[in-house]
């Protein structure tokens, strides 16, 4: 007993940290452990975005070149799983793992063991879920949404493997959301209140409420799946009683607070970088956090606009529109309010700042089409076109992916100690501004003309949009390498970044040195 | 030659490349619904593109009048009640104005009642079967397009994948009224110059309907990833006017009854070993090797191989082989093809994989033992 507590007082006094494989092992520090997480993030990011080339150059051309149909099919549902749990939610829990602590003033997060657990059985599910890919008969093909009776009667035998990863998947995002909960309710430094916290902290708490009540949700269907599929339950399955659109209602309680799950983080960091740029203080702060609260409860009730054309009630069809209508007003009042933070401001255009106003600008774009999308009636004709895939990929890519880049060029200064290049990462914000609209603009037109998604062959008259879609697709897939080498560079030496090197940029995590020390705030500041 | 929308001018580098019939936006279709659809599209589309100019426009503005390098001092405002309130209520109205008309196309879409003609569309991996009610007529519907133009060997033609064997005819004028189902797996039926699009979910009915103005050919594809083959599996629907389509229904239906009364002469007919494979290789590449593949080795994994396999190539297993194939295998991807071929077909195909790659049982199945099978 007495050596922990030596242990303990050791540690306290001095940045003493293991070295080697077991300081990444056995680390419960949030910066190591935020700094694996994005790390991952960024593999899967290359690993979904591998996938992708795959997908785009086999509709590079019209007639099956490349791959099977069936492997096709695998390569869209696991780039969809592996962009959404590998690359996206990971980079979130990364960023909230390094700056939620450094944001409220706390020395760590609250259940540092339990945070390494989470982080590390990551890699274990998408060690399962990537290698089905190579299991006789192939991975997943049913789509990252798994509709029953597609995965269970007619899926092939890797749908074990499936399930399994997605519960460890969802054990890890619940894990990390209970840490973010219970590090920002409990350790806050004195002073920040609850309307004193920055909004990446705010969007991060509700994003967490959100996690914890839904992804055992995700967890419950895919386990009805699993019986339905190995040991002959019936939910999904008429002739034993069950009902296969169940299965979806189930599946959109889940899937469709998790689009916010993968939205409202993007809206704090982009609520901290543009104050920061346009040397302004945010306009309606808590406007701000009412609209996130209130688009958190509104997205429990939208659910069923995943599935207009399933045949429900003209009254059931009515009210999920209007409830999706509804996530406009709020949705609206935050653009609003970035752009009153920039009127008559004193705006400059460093990196994290270019991320940022394209983030708004496109992820407007996202809402139009969603809006549209929300209107039941001519939904009926967008549903499973391009022009729903151009409409997630707005706000996944140009969105949430934009806002992670974003907020890596607002913070890699903080984390790495160095100043990155700068002439590489306005090269990478070009070309992938420039890629990512030639990859996706052009879907909203071959959706409006009529082409399905999820097909690997289309007709004739759809063939110069995907070939121009598959060119974006390819510049933006090579784009992402120059981040990656900007990144490795940085980590690896640079010019010495100042504690501040934004000098309109506020919060606490800017008055310690640059790179953070492995502890900070083991004495609580004072916050005014 | 359809206009080009206004909206697509940016892409008009790439339009120029396309040919003059191609169209960049939602189709207006040929019935009043997908009108008021389409008008229900492009209002929306004009007022987010009013949106986003005043929003854009301001953020644009901004940026290029209230910079840094200008030498501006920020100023000091964040906040201000009024404007907040108003940037609240306003979008808030414009959803209301733009709900009044979803909801009224939605309701008119919705009523299924009254119908004239009414058709069960039934989904399966990777056709489609329609049936006429209060007539005696019905078939399957599949992908025409050769596996040739698909593998790139043959050039593909100007209805590459939109193309069936047996396309849908419908009246004009009249109101059709489709009852959506499947047999395995969610599909989805849509058409979208009638502006329907239907999930076609296993073991339960779904309706929609159309009235369509115009004669016509009008082609659509199922819209929910439904497998390996969700791609191939197109709709073609025919619209004729009510005297040729009665015409055409009166005449279907007797080639339908003549056929099936000549079916069931043929049940006492042999046939030689050479009809029945050739007729049995025919049926096989067209109806089971999207699955079993045309070698019989199916896809280890999800498929099963015929080819050597105990069922198919085992004397003692030929009744069961019958069986399979005339009854299906619950739970699973395998239907019964009693309602699909005929007991001809279902004999000449049986004989095939009996007598195929490698499996020389030389056994031969007649159309009398099918018949037998279906009635046990």
């Amino acid at each position: 007993m007495s050596t922990v507590v030596d242990d303990h007082n050791h540690e306290a006094h001095h940045d003493h940290k293991p070295s080697g494989i077991t300081r990444w092992l056995f680390t419960t520090n949030h910066k190591d452990i935020g700094s694996m997480y994005l790390w991952f993030s960024l593999i899967m990011f290359f690993v979904g975005g591998a996938m992708a080339m795959v997908i785009r150059a086999e509709l590079f051309q019209p007639g099956l070149q490349l791959v099977e149909p069936q492997f096709f099919n695998q390569m869209t549902t696991v780039h969809g799983l592996v962009m959404i749990f590998g690359a996206v939610m990971p980079a979130f829990t990364g960023l909230a793992n390094w700056m939620v602590p450094m944001m409220i003033g706390a020395p760590d997060m609250a259940l540092p063991r339990m945070n390494n657990w989470s982080f590390w059985i990551l890699p274990f599910a998408f060690v399962i879920l990537l290698s089905s890919l190579f299991m006789e008969g192939g991975g997943p093909d049913f789509g990252w949404t798994f509709y029953a009776p597609l995965s269970t009667t007619y899926s092939n035998d890797s749908t074990a493997l499936f399930v399994f990863a997605v519960h460890i998947m969802g054990i890890s995002s619940i894990m990390g959301a209970i840490n973010v909960i219970v590090t920002i309710i409990n350790m806050r430094a004195p002073g920040m209140t609850y309307m004193k916290m920055p909004l990446f902290v705010w969007t991060w708490l509700i994003t967490a409420f959100l996690l914890i009540a839904v992804m055992p949700v995700l967890a419950g269907a895919v386990t009805m799946v699993l019986t339905d599929k190995y040991f002959g339950t019936s939910f999904f399955d008429a002739a034993g009683g069950g009902d296969p659109v169940m299965f979806q209602h189930i599946f959109w309680f889940f899937g469709h607070p998790e689009v916010y799950i993968m939205i409202l983080p993007s809206f704090g960091i982009v609520s901290a970088i543009i104050p920061a740029f346009s040397r302004k203080k945010l306009f309606g702060y808590s406007s701000m956090v009412y609209a996130t609260a209130s688009i958190a409860i509104l997205s429990f009730l939208v659910w069923a606009h995943h599935m207009f054309t399933t045949g429900m009630p003209v009254f059931a069809e009515l009210f999920f529109m209007y409830c999706t209508m509804l996530i406009a007003v709020p949705t609206g009042v935050k653009v609003f309010n970035w752009v009153a933070t920039m009127w008559r401001g004193a705006i400059s255009f460093e990196v994290p700042m270019l991320f940022a106003l394209a983030f708004v600008i496109l992820f407007t774009i996202g809402g139009f089409s969603g809006v549209m999308l929300a209107m039941t009636p001519v939904d009926f004709q967008y549903h499973d076109t391009y022009f729903v895939v151009a409409h997630f990929h707005y706000v996944l890519v140009t969105g949430a992916i934009f806002s992670i880049m974003a907020a890596s060029y607002y913070w890699l200064p903080k984390w790495s100690g160095h100043m990155y290049d700068t002439t590489l990462a306005r090269l990478h914000f070009w070309s992938s501004l420039i890629s990512v609209n030639v990859l996706f603009f052009p879907m909203h037109f071959a959706g409006l003309a009529g082409m399905p998604r999820r097909i690997p062959d289309y007709a004739v008259q759809f063939a110069d949009i995907n070939q121009i879609t598959s060119i974006g697709g390819f510049a933006f897939g090579l784009s992402q390498l120059i981040f990656l080498w900007l990144v490795i560079k940085c980590a690896r030496g640079g010019e010495k970044a100042p504690a501040k090197p934004w000098d309109g940029a506020e919060g606490l995590e800017w008055t310690v040195p640059s790179p953070a020390p492995y502890h900070t705030f083991e004495t609580p500041p004072k916050v005014e | 030659m359809k206009m080009k929308p206004l909206w697509a001018l940016p892409l008009l580098y790439s339009a120029s490349a396309l040919s003059q019939e191609r169209s960049l936006n939602l189709t207006q279709g040929v019935t009043e619904v997908s009108r008021d659809v389409y008008d229900l599209h492009m209002t929306v589309f004009y007022i987010c593109c009013v949106i986003g100019v005043v929003v854009f426009g301001l953020m644009f503005y901004s940026m290029i009048r209230h910079r840094k390098s200008r030498g501006r001092e920020p100023a000091k405002f964040h906040e201000n009640v009024k404007v907040e309130i108003l940037w609240t209520l306003i979008p808030f109205l414009i959803l209301v104005g733009m709900a009044i008309p979803a909801t009224s196309t939605l309701i008119a879409m919705e009523d299924t009642s009254d119908a004239d003609v009414t058709i069960q569309v039934t989904g399966s991996q990777w056709k489609w079967h329609y049936k006429y009610f209060d007539r005696e007529v019905e078939f399957f519907s599949r992908l025409a397009t050769q596996q040739e133009q698909i593998s790139n060997k043959f050039e593909k033609s100007e209805n590459y994948l939109r193309e069936v064997d047996n396309p849908l005819v419908v009246p004009t004028g009249e109101k059709v009224r489709f009852l959506v189902t499947s047999d395995d797996v969610i599909h989805s039926w849509w058409v979208p110059d009638f502006a329907v699009k239907k999930d076609a979910n296993p073991g339960f009915i779904n309706e929609a309907w159309t009235r369509i103005d115009e004669p016509g050919i009008y082609r659509g594809q199922c819209a929910e990833l439904c497998g390996k083959d969700h791609g191939f599996m197109p709709i073609v629907v025919i619209a004729k006017t009510p005297e040729d389509y009665a015409k055409w229904i009166d005449e279907t239906e007797a080639k339908q009854i003549a056929e099936r009364e000549r079916q069931q002469e043929l049940l006492d007919m042999e046939m030689s070993m050479d009809e029945l494979m050739a007729m049995g290789e025919k049926i096989y590449n067209s109806t089971c090797a999207a699955c079993h593949q045309p070698n019989g080795q199916g896809i280890p994994g999800t498929f099963p191989a015929l080819a050597g396999s105990p069922i198919a190539s085992k004397p003692e297993n030929l009744d069961k082989h019958v069986d399979i194939v005339v009854h299906g295998v619950q739970g699973s991807a395998m239907q019964a093809f009693a309602q699909q071929l005929t007991m001809q077909e279902l004999a000449a195909v049986v004989t095939y994989e009996r007598n195929a790659w490698g499996n020389d049982t030389g056994e031969m199945v007649q159309a009398a033992d099918i018949n037998a099978a279906i009635n046990e």
